[in-house]
């Protein structure tokens, strides 16, 4: 009798606390909706504008093998851009709408591809600490409350690990190899460690979306405690490479069982966030390019199958 | 921006012979050709198909999950449709 008396959205929660599934014609908050296609399309989007860094070292890539891997990771990302784009169509966005908001600005991609990959290490550490990275917030995303979406992210999550361990490959390459190879290796490091940090979004007291997100289920765990996770993986990784982590507070604590770890400077953290970083519009105005230069393709391939299924009913 | 997007497909794919179509997700096509081609390149880049059905996703009808309860009740109390509701001595063997 109780759950006749249960509002729509008490019931829809009841649905979520027991870990069953929302599906696309279930009925669901607004607010639900919204959020969402906010965080689907911000990682449809963050795949898409990841291609840019990476594509920038496919031809200078230093032999035949490590170009057809990087080739195939860059074909990945679309591929993830695209399942993920396709799950947030479900929420009845369309694909127009979300590169129109890419392309205003209206729609955030994550600020880790604003920053420049400059040496050929930079492909190392964006697979091993980016990628890395990403992992952790991918993989509780397989257990999310939206369907299409948990069953996107377990095909991302499935293809992500060998992003990393390229990436991990590359660094122990570059660490096996000569000094100056190893101090390649060392100067990307210190570039991408803070930035990586920066990935899990703002301190959990800085996150006022986030309890209402757990309580979804569309969130696992939070910025915090991802990112001392990722600290707890990667110190002893980069000791195995015989790297040295850029921050001097760095320092196992036994009673916690985790690493302590120094404060991200959160001032290039949003100033990145609001647009300043070293390359927001670099990257930015490559899709629009991209977008705008490919519309007389789209165009074409429409009116040649207008053509084609014409063709085919006068012989029909 | 863009006026017209390509029209949407879902995408099924077998993933070796002998089992049946799954749908794996949905992609944006001109034609049913590209769709295919698409499909291959988006969920095939680890052999995870042998075939592959596109349907435009306008032409895919759907039960309502509003209704799901009125609409599925009817074989809830219809045990006898198990095999487990009958009793068979335990001297019948092959049954």
């Amino acid at each position: 009798m109780e759950t006749l008396e249960m509002t729509q959205e008490e019931q829809f929660q009841a649905r979520i606390d027991a870990d069953v599934r929302i599906e696309p014609k279930d009925w669901m908050p607004d607010a639900y909706r919204k959020t969402l296609i906010r965080q689907i399309s911000q990682h449809a989007h963050s795949e898409l504008v990841g291609m840019l860094p990476e594509g920038n070292w496919i031809t200078r890539a230093p032999s035949l093998k490590r170009k057809s891997i990087l080739l195939s990771k860059v074909q990945d990302e679309a591929g993830h851009g695209l399942y993920l784009y396709s799950a947030a169509e479900t929420l009845g966005t369309t694909r127009d709408q979300m590169l129109a908001d890419l392309h205003s600005g209206k729609a955030k991609y994550s600020s880790i591809f604003n920053y420049p990959t400059l040496s050929w290490a930079d492909m190392g550490c964006v697979g091993w600490l980016v990628d890395g990275a990403a992992i952790l917030n991918q993989v509780p995303l397989c257990r999310t409350s939206y369907g299409p979406y948990a069953r996107a992210m377990v095909r991302v999550c499935k293809e992500e690990s060998f992003h990393q361990r390229q990436g991990f490959e590359i660094m122990q390459t570059l660490c096996e190899g000569a000094p100056e190879q190893k101090a390649m290796a060392q100067e990307a490091l210190n570039r991408w460690w803070w930035p990586t940090l920066m990935m899990f979004g703002p301190k959990d007291e800085d996150s006022p979306n986030t309890a209402q997100s757990m309580n979804w289920r569309i969130k696992r765990f939070t910025n915090d405690e991802l990112r001392q996770k990722f600290v707890d993986m990667m110190v002893p990784q980069a000791e195995f490479l015989g790297l040295t982590v850029p921050d001097p507070l760095v320092k196992w604590n036994e009673a916690r069982q985790a690493y302590d770890f120094g404060e991200v400077n959160w001032d290039e953290f949003w100033a990145v966030v609001k647009g300043n970083g070293l390359c927001n519009r670099d990257r930015l105005g490559a899709r629009v390019k991209a977008h705008e230069e490919g519309a007389w393709v789209r165009e074409a391939a429409m009116a040649h199958a207008a053509k084609r299924a014409e063709r085919e009913t006068a012989a029909a | 921006m863009n006026q017209s997007e390509w029209p949407l497909w879902e995408v099924f794919i077998r993933s070796k012979q002998g089992l049946d179509h799954k749908h794996v997700g949905s992609l944006h096509a001109a034609d049913a050709q590209m769709a295919i081609q698409n499909a291959r390149d988006v969920y095939t880049r680890r052999q995870e198909g042998i075939s592959i059905w596109v349907v435009e996703s306008k032409h895919v009808h759907a039960s309502n999950p509003d209704d799901a309860e009125a609409f599925f009740d009817p074989a809830n109390d219809k045990v006898y449709r198990h095999p487990t509701f009958y009793q068979v001595p335990d001297s019948i063997k092959h049954m």
